[in-house]
């Protein structure tokens, strides 16, 4: 009996232990005393999120990424780079593992139940890339025609959904789908509008003749669900680097290089509000 | 064809870039594969004891380990205990405690099947011979046992250390994952960069795992004579 109850006791201190410093779990206030910030990104997806050869963190993301911490510190240095893979994007921030996501993170509705997105600071839409020989510039030029897709991304949904004229060739792996667009299996290739801006660039007998297409999606920086501070701050950062085209600057140091110059900037950037 | 190799590792810190990473792996490897050893033996000794309620516990974990997928246990350890009760570790911490719970596992199942095995005749010769308890475990068992020991442990070894890749799901950078920023930077000026990554990841797994295997040969040659 005497036991039993010291039990109890002991259960529910350290039960209340874990309740109180849960509710102390790092927002803005903590990360300004901690003097670092844990941001997670890419390391193996240029030119998004990489680290080059000097082992530094470089891309898109990561540009941003130090400007903000620049903003929080006045330094680039008091980051704590945590490397991510697409499927524990979430799950980094619910564990507590790092205080915000910059890894190419497209926003839906479903990732929103779980994380919090601040402002988007680029956007995303299909597009579908073709040989220059075969050019397709509309979707009406695919009719009759085959189009690959990668199952289960945005553009499989898409023409599964609105065109069902159009015969899908789909694949499992990225890699598999490129190769099949150039050994000729198909008309066309539809995923990503920016991962088709890099494979054409270094493909130079594809281009993207479809550039934007379907929904546009946005991505955006996302924080632990319950962290305001953060969350305002960061959005607030990005609508003032949207005004002073801070973005532009940032896709020139690392978009353009992968993109090629035949890529308008706008197909990818937020517009500024004016 | 080689020249493109070169450059490969020759550009800015690659090479020591995958040093790091090898040292990632080989930290997690030696430290987990050595306290699998040191808790391994007394855990295998239990197993094969009197103590019938210990036996079942320890049984338990076994089993628990062996049904686990170590990717599993690895996300338990660095996400669910940070997201459910607040304990924040770090992916070195976990990757050698989930490591050292599945090989200490394993280690003392092998114990026990190696002690077992020995027949019961062997404790009861060495004890009608006035040895005590400790030179019956110590100068008759241990001996024995280890021989039959050897080629679980030395398995178990090498598989452990080619498991330690998965710590890359939960973001620690080893040997392959460093293998792998690098080729996909460096994929698109040298195609073959895949073939010269990997292929110079594969000599060093084998680098490391060989000479386990010759050792293990080596003292089995020598006890057998």
């Amino acid at each position: 009996m005497r036991r039993a109850r010291f039990l109890i006791v002991a259960l529910a201190l350290a039960l209340a232990m874990i309740v109180s410093v849960k509710a102390q779990a790092g927002d803005l206030d903590d990360i300004k005393a901690a003097g670092k910030i844990r941001i997670a990104v890419f390391g193996d997806k240029p030119p998004f999120g990489f680290i080059d050869e000097n082992g530094a963190n470089q891309g898109y993301d990561v540009y941003l990424a130090k400007r903000l911490v620049t903003d929080l510190f006045g330094s680039p240095d008091k980051v704590e780079w945590v490397l991510v893979e697409a499927a524990s994007r979430i799950e980094v921030l619910q564990a507590n593992k790092a205080d915000l996501v910059l890894a190419n993170f497209t926003v839906t509705a479903e990732r929103a139940t779980q994380v919090d997105f601040a402002k988007p600071y680029m956007k995303v839409a299909l597009g579908v890339a073709s040989p220059k020989s075969a050019l397709i510039s509309k979707v009406e030029d695919l009719k009759g025609k085959t189009l690959i897709v990668t199952k289960g991304t945005t553009s499989d949904t898409y023409f599964s959904k609105n065109h069902p004229e159009i015969k899908l060739l789909k694949f499992d792996q990225n890699t598999e789908a490129f190769n099949a667009l150039r050994d000729g299996r198909a008309a066309g290739l539809a995923h990503d509008n920016t991962f088709l801006f890099a494979w054409t660039k270094d493909n130079v007998n594809f281009v993207t003749g479809i550039d934007f297409l379907g929904d546009e999606d946005t991505i955006a920086p996302a924080v632990k669900k319950g962290q305001t501070q953060l969350l305002a701050w960061v959005s607030e950062r990005i609508e003032k680097l949207i005004a002073e085209g801070f973005f532009e600057k940032a896709y020139a140091a690392t978009l353009a290089p992968a993109f090629g110059p035949a890529v308008d900037p706008k197909s990818v950037l937020i517009e500024k509000l004016n | 064809m080689l020249d493109s190799a070169l450059s490969v590792f020759r550009m800015g810190r690659n090479m020591a870039r995958l040093m790091e990473g090898l040292g990632v792996t080989l930290e997690i490897s030696v430290v987990a594969v050595g306290l699998s050893l040191i808790f391994g033996v007394p855990l295998g000794l239990m197993m094969a004891g009197s103590n019938r309620p210990l036996k079942w516990l320890l049984r338990g974990y076994l089993e628990f380990v062996r049904v686990m997928p170590i990717l599993a246990l690895l996300f338990i350890f660095y996400y669910s205990l940070s997201k459910f009760w607040n304990i924040n570790l770090s992916a070195l911490t976990v990757s050698i405690f989930v490591f050292t719970l599945w090989g200490a596992a394993e280690m003392g199942d092998l114990v026990r099947g190696a002690v077992t095995s020995l027949p019961r005749h062997q404790w009861d010769s060495a004890r009608a011979l006035g040895l005590s308890e400790g030179q019956v475990s110590f100068r008759v068992i241990i001996p024995q046992a280890i021989r039959r020991l050897l080629p679980g442990v030395i398995n178990l070894t090498t598989r452990m250390i080619k498991t330690t890749p998965f710590v890359f799901f939960i973001n620690l950078p080893d040997l392959l994952k460093v293998g792998q920023q690098i080729v996909e930077v460096s994929g698109l000026r040298y195609p073959l960069a895949s073939v010269w990554v990997y292929g110079f990841i594969f000599i060093i797994y084998f680098v490391i795992c060989y000479p386990i295997s010759l050792f293990s040969r080596y003292l089995e040659r020598r006890w057998a004579s």
